[in-house]
């Protein structure tokens, strides 16, 4: 049979359609284009896919397993070394990774692997399946700190490895950004809230409402009997441009503005309490994935007109391109080689305009992104009512603050090395607070990096 | 789930509850807040802790009813469970012997000063206490912070209780008898903190004010609660929500409490409450 060169495409709600509701865009495979995509994989002896994956899932294994129907089995497979697939399916960045090592990308589409991986996650979900044994207990108690998916994927491990885990979540529900970030378009919070039950199931305990660093520190929990401690605390902290009139009302960060839509369900105001005010005419500043939720749930929140104000242009935009393509199709608009050196209020203290400066591109930057350099008088001013910062965010330092002995870097991040064993002993770290704002999966492998090397340390003490 | 053991209420409209949060009470400082959610849909909503007894390991909340989410709060009784409940937020109060400070207090903004008086007193500080309300049946906690001061005075916006007038009258009468405060602390609703500002501004004297901006999670991670405070952006919930009362923006903090005003309005309405009905 020859080689099928295209992926079987995603079935998906409409973009005019889906830009007036919040339910998922991608509507994920059905067993017959599950099994159709799966049959193009060609079972490499030597799979790129899996040394591309940082959780090292056995792809092609569980590939097979799909062609054979056997979809539960799958699952199973993925499950081996990813706790949270079903997610993983839906958000991670498979171009970068698994499918970019594919050997079908060189001729033409790699195999879509992220759908597969969704598909049997999903198969699994939605079906009654046997609670996963509690392994044998250790009798070693270790401290979770953040429920985002760093800290359970650690948690998840240690569980499996036998060891007692108790996560401490500072907000009300567990799963981080997974929770307050990512939309409910793009990552359904069921989804999230049925992969974190399976968790639990392993034998984790999760304590909300619990913010290390104030209800408790570092030192008090391995005071408290905890043998080790494990920091995944993410990147909670939003950064703004430190331009004039970022105070004006109508300025949210993106954090804000999707924590009051996702976590606080304003969507549903006033059913739901939390409000969230969206204006005509919204401009996302930064064009990161982060941007690219909050531009299109402006547009879903009743938004006339949003736009991604980015500096450089189209090509070194940091956004996955599907998530790029999906808001581009609902509307959403570019602004490129631009950005804001003032936002412009009235009266009332209510933005009115930013004031923009046009950029064009140098030499690249360390970065390997060619450098947006300012047009000299290039000012003018873009009418807007509401302004998103999506800029990036920094390490939240509750729980840093309060710990002696964790040494961190310039920018506040905790220093770890590969395996996220820091400066202070029985403390580990991975996620966000140690590379700063990166993907979910990336905090998932430190995770799945830092549980061995805490069950390790455990064998030795 | 956090059991409300006790429900009180203090004036029309201001209600006391104590709750079981006994890991919150053991670490509470003066000057610090809890966010709470009452159900599901529920707003989080921030409230500084008026008192915290360790040994039962109670919290105790007290608050106003001004919309839809503290009218809400306000119809839970004893025996009742809060949802959500975390704590302790923000920094605490920098608490020393400064030798004679002065405490000020305006309506439901008395609450957070009684614990910040306590632990003055307790540090070694003579305190001279000014609290207000708009009346005599509004003014709060009046013999428990007779408790912990060595002078109270008294001022409500009509005359019928005390002094006729503002605390500020009283805090200046104070200022301009007195050479030796050290230090003002002074709470209430934002136009009653600029003007206690305002008063001890020419007197050169530290004022300490603590912020009560729209929050969301109140642990640093939205920025909805930003303040300006000498030129600098503060986040109330992780940086405050004490700060220099001469250094804050006022004007950017009173505009800034009238974000969610429209929908304010929208959720009293919908919700069959809108002030102006006679349910309650």
């Amino acid at each position: 049979m020859p080689l099928d060169l295209n992926k079987v495409s995603m079935p998906t709600q409409e973009p005019d359609k889906r830009v007036k509701n919040f339910k998922e865009v991608a509507l994920g495979f059905n067993e017959e284009m599950a099994v159709k995509e799966a049959s193009r994989c060609i079972q490499c002896k030597k799979p790129g896919c899996v040394a591309g994956c940082p959780v090292n899932i056995d792809i092609p294994a569980f590939i097979k397993l799909i062609t054979e129907k056997d979809f539960m089995g799958a699952a199973n497979k993925i499950k081996e070394k990813n706790n949270l697939p079903a997610i993983c399916g839906r958000v991670c960045p498979q171009e970068n990774q698994c499918e970019k090592r594919c050997v079908l990308a060189k001729k033409g589409a790699p195999v879509g692997i992220g759908r597969l991986e969704r598909f049997a996650a999903d198969y699994q979900l939605n079906s009654s399946c046997e609670n996963p044994l509690k392994a044998k207990s250790t009798g070693r108690k270790v401290a979770v700190i953040g429920a985002g998916p760093a800290g359970l994927t650690c948690a998840a491990d240690l569980a499996k490895m036998g060891h007692e885990v108790t996560i401490f979540e500072a907000l009300h529900v567990p799963g981080g950004v997974l929770m307050y970030g990512i939309p409910e378009f793009r990552l359904p919070k069921k989804i999230v809230q049925a992969e974190i039950d399976l968790i639990k199931q392993l034998g984790v305990t999760i304590e909300v409402n619990s913010v290390v660093g104030k209800l408790v520190s570092v030192d008090e929990l391995l005071e408290q009997g905890f043998d080790a401690v494990f920091i995944g605390t993410g990147a909670g902290l939003p950064y703004f441009m430190n331009i004039p009139g970022e105070n004006l009302n109508g300025v949210y960060s993106a954090n804000e503005f999707l924590t009051r839509t996702n976590l606080m369900k304003a969507y549903d105001f006033p059913n739901a309490a939390t409000p969230i005010r969206v204006g005509e005419k919204v401009a996302v500043i930064g064009a990161g994935n982060v941007a690219m939720d909050a531009a299109r749930t402006a547009l879903r929140l009743g938004a006339k007109e949003s736009y991604i104000v980015y500096r450089r242009s189209k090509d070194e935009i940091p956004a996955r391109l599907e998530e790029l393509e999906h808001a581009v199709e609902e509307g959403v608009q570019l602004k490129l080689l631009t950005s804001p050196i003032e936002i412009l209020g009235n009266e009332q203290g209510w933005v009115t305009a930013l004031k923009c400066l046009r950029y064009e591109l140098g030499e690249p930057d360390e970065s390997g992104r060619r450098r947006p350099i300012p047009i000299k008088g290039s000012e003018y001013l873009f009418e807007v009512d509401t302004v998103i910062m999506a800029i990036g965010q920094g390490p939240n330092p509750l729980v840093l603050q309060t710990t002696p002995g964790l040494d961190l870097n310039k920018r506040g991040n905790i220093v770890a090395d590969e395996d996220g064993v820091t400066s202070k002993p029985g403390v580990f770290a991975g996620g966000d607070i140690v590379t700063g704002a990166a993907t979910v999966i990336l905090a998932m492998g430190a995770g799945k990096k830092a549980a061995k090397a805490i069950d390790d340390y455990l064998a030795t003490k | 789930m956090y059991r409300i053991v006790n429900k009180q209420e203090l004036a029309p409209s201001i209600l006391l509850m104590d709750v079981e949060a006994p890991k919150v009470a053991a670490k509470a400082k003066a000057g610090q807040f809890i966010i709470l959610r009452v159900d599901e849909e529920g707003e989080r909503i921030p409230l500084t802790i008026a008192d915290c007894d360790t040994h039962r390991g109670h919290v105790t909340i007290i608050f106003q009813e001004v919309g839809y989410s503290t009218r809400k709060l306000a119809q839970l009784k004893t025996g009742d469970y809060l949802l959500d409940f975390v704590g302790p937020l923000g920094q605490a109060s920098e608490i020393e012997n400064y030798g004679t400070v002065v405490c000020v207090g305006g309506g439901v903004g008395v609450a957070p000063v009684l614990p910040i008086a306590k632990a003055l007193k307790e540090a070694g500080n003579e305190v001279i206490s000014i609290i207000g309300a708009r009346n005599k049946e509004l003014l709060i906690l009046e013999n428990e912070m007779k408790n912990v001061s060595s002078e109270l005075l008294i001022a409500t916006d009509d005359g019928s209780y005390g002094h006729k007038g503002f605390v500020t009258d009283l805090l200046k009468q104070v200022l301009e008898t007195r050479e030796d405060i050290a230090r003002v602390w002074g709470i209430g609703p934002v136009v009653m903190m600029r003007a206690v500002a305002n008063t001890t501004k020419p007197f050169g004297i530290k004022t300490i004010v603590s912020m009560n901006p729209i929050m969301v999670d109140g642990t640093g991670m939205c920025g909805a609660c930003r303040v300006s405070v000498g030129e600098e952006t503060k986040f109330a919930c992780v940086d405050g929500p004490e700060f220099d009362g001469h250094l804050v923006d006022w004007d950017l903090a009173q505009r800034r409490m009238a974000m969610f005003k429209e929908e304010e309005t929208i959720a009293n309405k919908i919700h069959g409450c809108g002030g102006e009905c006679t349910c309650h």
